[in-house]
This record gives C-alpha cells, structure tokens and sequence, in this order.
C-alpha cells in the first residue's frame, strides 16, 4: 500500500515538492500531465465535433482558403500566409519555453529571465494576431445575400480563364456592383428613441431590391452557391437564369460573421471558429497570465530560494500543450 | 534536478523542424496539387492525408522534445499518450461516422 499513497518521506510537503514521487514525476508536474490529458480531450471533442458536422454539411462547407485571406496592412489575397505566421509565432514561442526551462536546469536566472520574458512576447503577439483574425472575420470582406431556404448566395465576376479554357470566377463585395438608390432609405432604430421600442438589427448598406435590380443590370455578375462541386473542390457558379432564380428568395443581406449568420456559409461555421479559437485564444491568454506570475518570480528569486525552477518546467508544459492544440487547429481549421 | 547538461542544439534542431514541417504545409495548402488535391484515397484526399500526417510529426516533435516527454519514466509516459490517443481516436472515429451518416440521411432532403 505504502507505495501508493503520497507520504511526505523528506519533511517537505506534498505541494512543496516533497514526498513519494511516483513515476519519478513530482506531484505538480504529474498533475499538470493528467490536467492536460483532461483539457486535450475537451479540445478533441470540440475538434471532433467540428468533423462530424463538416462531415453532415460536406457537400456545403466553407473553404477555408477562401474565408481566410488576409494579411494586416497588406491589400489582396494570401489564403494561409498570416494563420502560418501565426503558427510559426507559436512555435518560436514554444522555444524560447523550452530554452527557459532548459536554462533552469542550469541555474541561470539571468538567462530564464530573457527567455520567459521573450516567451510573453511570443503570446502576446499571438494573441493580438488573433484579435485581428476575429475582427476581420467577423466584419467580412465581401457580404453576400441568405435566401429563405438558409443559403448563401456570394457574387462572383469571371476573372480569367485557366489552362482548360474554363472561366475562373473571383468573389466580388456588394459595394463592388451595387448601384442605385436603395429605394426604402430610414434611420436606424435604437433604444433611445422610442418608448416601447426595443432595439433593431443592422439596417444593410443596400437593400434585397436594389442588389437584386444590380444584379440584373449587369451581366457579368454570376451567383455562386455553397453547393461543392466535387470534381474540382470549388463552390458551383450558377448561371445567370438560375441565379436570377435564387436571388428572388433573398431574406436577408449579410455582411460580416455572427453567431446566428455569415456571409461564408453555413452558420455553425462561424460558431465553431469562433468557439474553438476562442476557447484556444482563451488558453493563451492565461498561459501569458502564469507566464508573467512565474516571470516575476524568477526575477524577484523565488526559484533561486527554492533550489530548483521545477515552476517553470510546470508553466512550461501548460505553454506547449496550447502550441500543441494550435498545430491541430491550424491543420482542421485552415488546411484540411 | 540540477544536472548542467545543456540540450540547446537540440532544441534548435527540433525547432527548424517544425518550421520546415509548417513551410511545407503551408506551400501544399497555398498552391494544393491536383493530384493530390483532386484524388481520393481512403475517404479523403491524398494532401488531406498528408496534412494529417505532417501534423501528428509536429505533436509528435512537441511532445517529445519540448515537453520533454521522452526523459519521463515509461508507465507515465504510456498512461499519458496511451490514454489520450486511445480515447481520441474512439471519439473522433464514432463522430465521423455519425457525421457521414448525418450527410447520407439528410442531404437527399437539401434542394440546391
């Protein structure tokens, strides 16, 4: 029995340090383990989740190359270029961790000082690179039309043509081929201004008439549907009868993301991007917490005192687990 | 504890690792091949396969190197990766079965 239970055999206590050491690990740092173990099945879960409605929605999803295009600063598109920034912070981050825990094995405060404090910058530049992905999402680029049957409807104008001779359609936003006068112009309802109103959604920028009238007049503009074409793995671009069709079902003009709709396809999309980013984002955030509490405890000496910077190892391992998940986001999120 | 040994080479190494494992993805996924894009192969694509591939080398990379697990005695280890890869692999093999499933059930039903 002895060997099972955790008796404290070198006067330190448990938490301090001390005691039985199963597995050789010391009781912080084996709980950090089962702790990870636990927080990689709810990322699992929530990943898994993410599969199996892809799964039921397969034939609609978003493509993520076209969702994700953006890169601060710059103008055009660069499917992937910022999110493998992104990545690729994580990971330097992830080393100047190790390098961290690596240099307190050896005693060097000076050297844990620099590398938890270059680990801080690594998240807290994550961080914002994620801030900004949320804030482009959830402002859109393009806008596009829901139908009442639940579709997105996305306008499209031909581009060019490829090595087969087959139109390539590039994604255009309503302000790119709206024109008139919306036709049914008022203000915006808000709280303040009435005595039994509540509030209102967002008024559109256009109104269904006038994108639909636009759409008319101008020929080159093709609706493009969620429906994949399996064949080549891209959305299907619909003729302009069949578009003209479809447009007549317009409910609702959407621009940007939100968790009840999105311009970049299915809803639940949008809920899981922000759901599963978020809960990641979220997992950063407060490993840059602990890593900031041990770094001023590496500079005020805590770990000096205490002989060892096992606590650094510990936060350590916390920070790797989050770099761990992002490596997995990154592939289901972005790649697949 | 405080043995003075450094691994830091090391640590660079698996670093520029990663990198390249993240380039390479990243060049794939930019200009996706057609024969590996456009093909099937046990249910999903060839580039899909090798997404999934890439990305269990880097947690492998991770975990290994950079939590260190690889210095841990060998029943925690296995009572760690053991347990979580078993119970990954049974959650996410149900759920894309389900979601399949859900696909096959409910799409006839969609209209485009």
């Amino acid at each position: 029995m002895e060997a099972n239970i955790a008796v404290p055999n070198d006067n330190k206590p448990t938490w301090g340090g001390g005691g039985v050491k199963p597995f050789g690990a010391s009781y912080g740092k084996m709980m950090m383990w089962f702790f990870i173990v636990s927080d990689a099945l709810t990322f699992s879960a929530f990943l898994a989740a993410y599969g199996l409605t892809r799964f039921k929605f397969i034939d609609s999803w978003p493509i993520a190359d076209e969702v994700f295009t953006h890169v601060p600063f710059v103008h055009g598109e660069f499917p992937m270029i910022y999110v493998a920034f992104m990545t690729f912070v994580l990971i330097a981050s992830s080393v100047t961790m190790v390098l961290a825990v690596d240099a307190g094995h050896q005693m060097n405060k000076n050297k844990v000082t620099v590398y938890m404090l270059l680990t801080i910058i690594g998240g807290i530049i994550f961080v914002g690179s994620q801030a900004w992905e949320w804030n482009t999402f959830i402002n859109g680029t393009y806008g596009a039309v829901k139908t009442t049957d639940g579709k997105i409807l996305q306008f499209t104008k031909q581009s060019g043509v490829d090595k087969d001779g087959n139109a390539i359609f590039k994604q255009i936003a309503l302000a790119d081929f709206v024109v008139g006068d919306r036709g049914n112009a008022r203000v915006q309802h808000t709280k303040g201004n009435g005595l039994w109103f509540e509030d209102e959604g967002t008024i559109s920028q256009y109104s269904i008439a006038q994108i639909i009238s636009s759409y008319e007049g101008n020929p080159d503009i093709q609706i493009r549907t969620e429906l994949i074409d399996l064949d080549k793995k891209q959305k299907t671009i619909l003729s302009r009868e069949k578009g003209a069709e479809e447009l007549a079902k317009t409910r609702l003009i959407v621009e940007g993301a939100n968790l009840e709709v999105n311009e970049y396809g299915n809803t639940i999309f949008a809920d899981f991007f922000f759901f599963i980013t978020g809960f990641h984002g979220f997992h950063v955030f407060s490993g840059i917490i602990f890593n900031i509490i041990v770094f001023f405890n590496v500079i005020v000496g805590t770990y000096e005192k205490r002989g060892h910077y096992e606590m650094v190892e510990k936060v350590g391992l916390y920070w790797h687990f989050v770099d761990l998940v992002w490596v997995f986001v990154f592939t289901f999120f972005y790649l697949v | 504890m405080a043995h003075a040994q450094s691994h830091t080479k090391r640590i660079w190494n698996v670093f520029w690792i990663l990198s390249a494992i993240t380039i390479v993805e990243v060049i794939l996924g930019i200009y996706k091949p057609d024969v590996l894009h456009l093909t099937s192969f046990l249910g999903t694509s060839p580039l899909n396969w090798l997404f999934i591939i890439l990305t269990l080398a880097k947690a492998y990379g991770i975990t290994w190197s950079f939590m260190h697990m690889e210095g841990e005695k060998t029943w925690f280890r296995r009572a760690v990766v053991w347990t979580a890869v078993f119970l990954i692999i049974y959650l996410v093999t149900l759920l894309l079965i389900e979601g399949d499933y859900l696909y096959s059930t409910l799409a006839p039903l969609v209209r485009w």
